[in-house]
């Protein structure tokens, strides 16, 4: 199979609300990207977009309104899609189009602007259940978190306090990080008493609404070891896409996530993720979202993760460093851009440039994960340095 | 490693005006179920699934959620395109090449008679500052390229209607289509303007339909001895100025360059006499002249003048949309594109009954994303590995 | 070293026909932020006018076709009935009702009438309405799983007639029906669930 690498990565800063148009947001994180890799424009044979629903930036086919702002005018493009998994699927995205032989390089944007959708961008999110069995109950996004973490909860013993110390480590990690929106120094007590949204979430369990682009360069074997001479290699890809009837699932487990991980881990060699995976950068959208997929990611036993995140082990200076970036709760959830930001922090950490927030060790390999839709998808990617 | 990617199965429930008796879910399952037993598969054969939507058009965000099912993806591999049928042609075929899979499925659909109002749709779709406040009719877009193609081309408002004469007609023999008629000249130049020149009956009306197609790679077809596969051997996508300010009215730019990529993997120095027959987006009837020259079949004025002369009619030296294209089958959405390749195969396979051409082995699928895009697609196929 | 600096190298354009060399550092080497800091807004800047923004709303608008399956089961809703289907190659009842079983991918033509009544799987106690307003009031939605059907099969509703602090899940539930005048073959027949 033919390899492929990371060569350059770029992001904007992640904030509630952002001038900028979408285009704009989508031009400087390329810019940013082709910067970092010593690249122009002129050097990228294809594009890939990855932009989470419509309703956000009220735009119909919104990856044509963004081709120009992420550099596409002109050359082959594609806007591939699985909701809030987009951020970690474009990249793989972008894989396929080189591992193909089609392309010796690609620019892979990831853009969202969700601050635009009024009266608040959770209503867009009314849109996303089945417009028969369920909208008429009118929905909110927050219900399938809390209905899947209550399950998570119940069917494991696990307490909210535990949980809770996930939201601690990634905002406080997130301090390090220049893009991020929420950056702060909380204790597990703040999480517990801070407003009830949907019980069990409170607020401090969520990651914010926000406006960002993220951008990688990736390039076939060839061409990255011209381009840098730390390109970080894209080891495994994997995703998987589970029955739209969510309700007919035990939302205790995430099986498409490990069965997307499988398939990563195949096809990188992997056999022990828990030894030879360093550090894991799995999808937070929710504090107990990142327990519930380190166990989807076979990083941990299910039912374990709580325990990890609260003995420390999950640290950026634990056993293994879980969202070391700060994440989507520390560093903000531009959908799509959130989950390109985590390939990001893995290019950076893998190539030991993560400056403040590098990890200790020289780690080797990282796995990058994504999740979305209703309960649904799990997007992977393990990279490494070799 | 062999690169090659062939079609070795096809479905689709035909396309017609509204479809209230099913589903889009049960809608796409026919599809899929014919597409599985034309290529003598199950489900749990296909490497990797693509489903090509937007969702303003299906009215749910998201949409990819409500994608797997249908199409025996569950637990599988699945992912969507925010692309026309041809973009998921290719997507599958970049999945295969990369010898992570050996087979992938893609579906399209259009259960756009849900939809109140198709106008908004596409009025939603033009650029939020700079365009949209105008407050128009999306459609004078089309008007405003018209007007400038036949100013370029030097073609008719009649060599439209031409288009629609002989694609309407087309579709009298074609089961899928859900708009033949047998027109005269006189009467749809006669139709009334809408964004002049543009007239009402140049427009493809809207249509409700699925359709799936299950790829392979060459080692799959040898392996499983395919008896008739038919190649993918180029493909080029393009996306050209997404805005109104600065694109050429007069031509599809993304088509040019498009077809060059697809033309240069194919190996096609000389596309008009080393294809056979097309099958080109023809949304609007002067969209198939344009796409025609632009595909470098004719120099520009040159389409015009064979749809006068009956080249590009069933029965002609180079037949274009015998299937009807969207003008006789319906515009079906992304589904339009991916029928492009169902007709050629089934012409390809020599089972298209009726309508079958003669002695025809490789043949181009073009396809365009519609107002207000510049996104375009060709594929390349054949009947032989070689030809 | 951060990761999210980069240095950039300068290059200069010489006279016009020369060829700029790329990789080559011909200036001072530029440090420079990477991470684009943008123009973050407030509500104010919107209130005080101080930035300029245009503002749609879409009148997009659906009718969405039932087709078989969830048409009968529409109709059951609207005299009173929860119907699910049941797949006999893979021996599992299940509601929603579908056309084609995911699993098997084989069409499925058996209709069995469930019981109104079920087990919480899961639920939640939500302050926040679906456009994010706050509520005084919480909403209870929850999976219930209904009786009759395969484990771990259930469909979204909310509860009622219930203390939130009382729900546990695997609590034993009923459906609380509208008037039979007042039904329109509608989920929202259905008013709520409430303990039995």
């Amino acid at each position: 199979m033919r390899k492929v690498a990371v060569v350059g990565a770029g992001l904007t800063k992640f904030m509630r609300r952002a001038q900028e148009t979408g285009k704009e947001l989508s031009f400087e994180a390329a810019r940013a990207a082709l910067d970092n890799a010593g690249m122009q424009l002129k050097d990228i044979d294809c594009v890939v977009m990855g932009t989470a629903p419509d309703a956000f930036d009220g735009v119909h086919m919104k990856g044509e309104y963004l081709s120009d702002g992420s550099g596409a005018w002109g050359r082959p493009y594609l806007r591939g899609y699985v909701g809030g998994g987009t951020g970690v699927f474009a990249p793989i995205q972008g894989w396929y189009h080189i591992a193909s032989g089609m392309f010796d390089t690609c620019l892979v944007v990831c853009e969202e602007k969700m601050s635009g959708c009024k009266p608040h961008p959770q209503g867009a999110f009314l849109t996303i259940f089945d417009h028969t069995t369920e909208r008429p109950l009118y929905p909110n996004l927050l219900w399938i978190f809390a209905l899947e973490m209550n399950r998570y909860m119940t069917t494991h013993g696990i307490t909210k306090r535990e949980i809770a110390h996930v939201a601690v480590k990634n905002k406080k990690n997130a301090m390090d990080h220049p893009s991020a929106q929420l950056p702060m120094e909380i204790t597990v007590e703040d999480v517990m008493n801070s407003e009830v949204m949907a019980w069990p979430v409170n607020r401090l369990d969520v990651s914010p609404t926000s406006d960002g682009a993220a951008a990688v360069i990736l390039a076939s074997e060839e061409k990255a070891k011209k381009i840098t001479d730390k390109p970080i290699w894209i080891q495994g890809v994997g995703w998987n896409l589970d029955t739209s009837y969510w309700t007919n699932r035990d939302l205790y487990y995430p099986e498409y996530v490990e069965r997307a991980a499988r398939m990563a881990y195949k096809m990188a060699g992997v056999k022990e993720p828990r030894k030879e995976i360093h550090i894991a950068e799995p999808y937070d959208p929710f504090d107990y979202k990142e327990l519930h997929h380190m166990e989807g990611l076979l990083l941990c036993g299910k039912g374990e993760a709580a325990r990890l995140a609260v003995d420390g082990v999950t640290a950026r200076d634990g056993d293994l460093p879980v969202c070391p970036s700060g994440g989507l709760l520390g560093v903000g959830n531009p959908i799509a851009a959130a989950g390109l930001m985590k390939i990001s922090e893995l290019f950076w950490q893998l190539r030991g440039e993560a400056g403040k927030r590098q990890v200790p060790g020289q780690p080797k390999r990282g796995v990058a994960q994504a999740w979305g839709d209703l309960m649904q998808v799990g997007t992977v990617v393990v990279m490494g340095v070799d | 490693m062999d690169r090659r990617v062939a079609v070795i199965g096809i479905g689709t429930t035909g396309f017609r005006a509204a479809s209230p008796e099913v589903s889009y879910r049960e809608m796409i399952y026919e599809a899929a179920v014919k597409a599985y037993s034309d290529a003598g598969l199950a489900p749990d054969q296909i490497g990797s699934f693509i489903a090509c939507s937007e969702d303003i058009s299906e009215g749910t965000s998201i949409f990819d959620e409500y994608c797997p099912d249908q199409i025996g993806g569950a637990r599988r591999p699945v992912h969507s395109v925010s692309g026309d049928g041809l973009h998921g042609i290719i997507t599958a075929a970049m999945n295969i090449q990369t010898g992570l899979f050996e087979t992938a499925l893609v579906e399209c659909h259009s259960k756009v008679s849900n939809c109140i109002d198709p106008v908004e749709i596409m009025n939603y779709a033009l650029d939020p500052i700079y365009n949209r406040p105008l407050g128009e009719h999306p459609e004078f877009i089309a008007g405003l390229e018209m007007r400038r193609y036949l100013y370029e081309s030097k073609a008719q408002p009649k060599d439209c209607a031409a288009v629609v004469q002989k694609n309407r007609a087309h579709a009298l023999k074609n089961p899928w289509a859900a708009y033949p008629a047998n027109l005269e000249l006189e009467e749809i130049q006669d139709s009334p303007a809408t964004f002049d020149p543009l007239r009402e009956i140049d427009r493809a009306h809207h249509a409700d339909g699925a359709s799936v197609v299950i790829l392979a790679s060459a080692d799959w077809v040898k392996k499983n001895r395919v008896k008739n596969p038919v190649w993918v051997k180029g493909m080029g996508w393009i996306s050209e100025d997404p805005g109104l300010e600065m694109r050429p009215w007069g031509r599809s730019i993304a088509t040019q360059k498009a077809a060059k990529m697809a033309y240069k993997q194919a190996g096609i120095r000389s596309p008009r006499s080393e294809i056979d027959f097309a099958e080109v987006d023809d949304t609007y009837s002067y969209k198939e002249l344009q796409h025609l020259e632009d595909l470098w079949f004719f120099p520009l004025g040159g389409a015009a003048k064979a749809v006068r002369s009956g080249l590009t009619r069933s029965d002609g030296k180079f037949p274009v949309n015998v299937s009807g294209g969207c003008l006789g089958m319906g515009n079906a959405a992304e589904a339009s594109g991916l029928q492009r390749v169902l007709e050629i195969v089934t012409q390809l396979r020599g089972e298209a009954g009726v309508r079958q051409l003669k002695r025809v082995r490789q043949a181009v699928a073009q396809s365009w994303r519609g107002i207000p895009t510049t996104s375009c697609a060709v594929a390349v196929l054949s009947k032989g590995v070689n030809s | 070293m951060n990761g999210l600096e980069t240095t950039r190298k300068e290059t200069k354009l010489k006279k016009k026909g020369s060829v700029p060399q790329a990789n080559v550092p011909s200036g001072p080497l530029l440090k420079r932020k990477m991470a684009f800091e943008g123009t973050p807004l407030s509500g104010k800047d919107f209130e005080q006018g101080k930035v300029l923004f245009t503002t749609y709303k879409p009148k997009l608008a659906y009718a969405w076709d039932t087709g078989r399956a969830i048409g009968r089961y529409l109709q059951g809703l609207k005299e009173g009935r929860l119907l699910g289907v049941r797949c006999r190659h893979c021996d599992r009842t299940v509601i929603p009702p579908r056309a084609f079983c995911e699993r098997c991918f084989r069409p499925i033509e058996e209709w069995v009438q469930l019981q109104d009544r079920g087990v919480i799987n899961t639920f939640s106690i939500s302050y926040v309405r679906w456009d994010a307003v706050r509520l005084e009031k919480p909403t209870l939605p929850a999976v219930i799983d209904i009786e009759g059907t395969s484990p771990r099969v259930g469909i979204l509703h909310l509860l009622g007639e219930v203390d939130p602090k009382q729900i546990k899940v695997g609590m034993k539930v009923k459906a609380v029906w509208k008037a039979a005048s007042e039904r329109i073959g509608a989920i929202t027949d259905i008013q709520y669930f409430k303990p039995e």
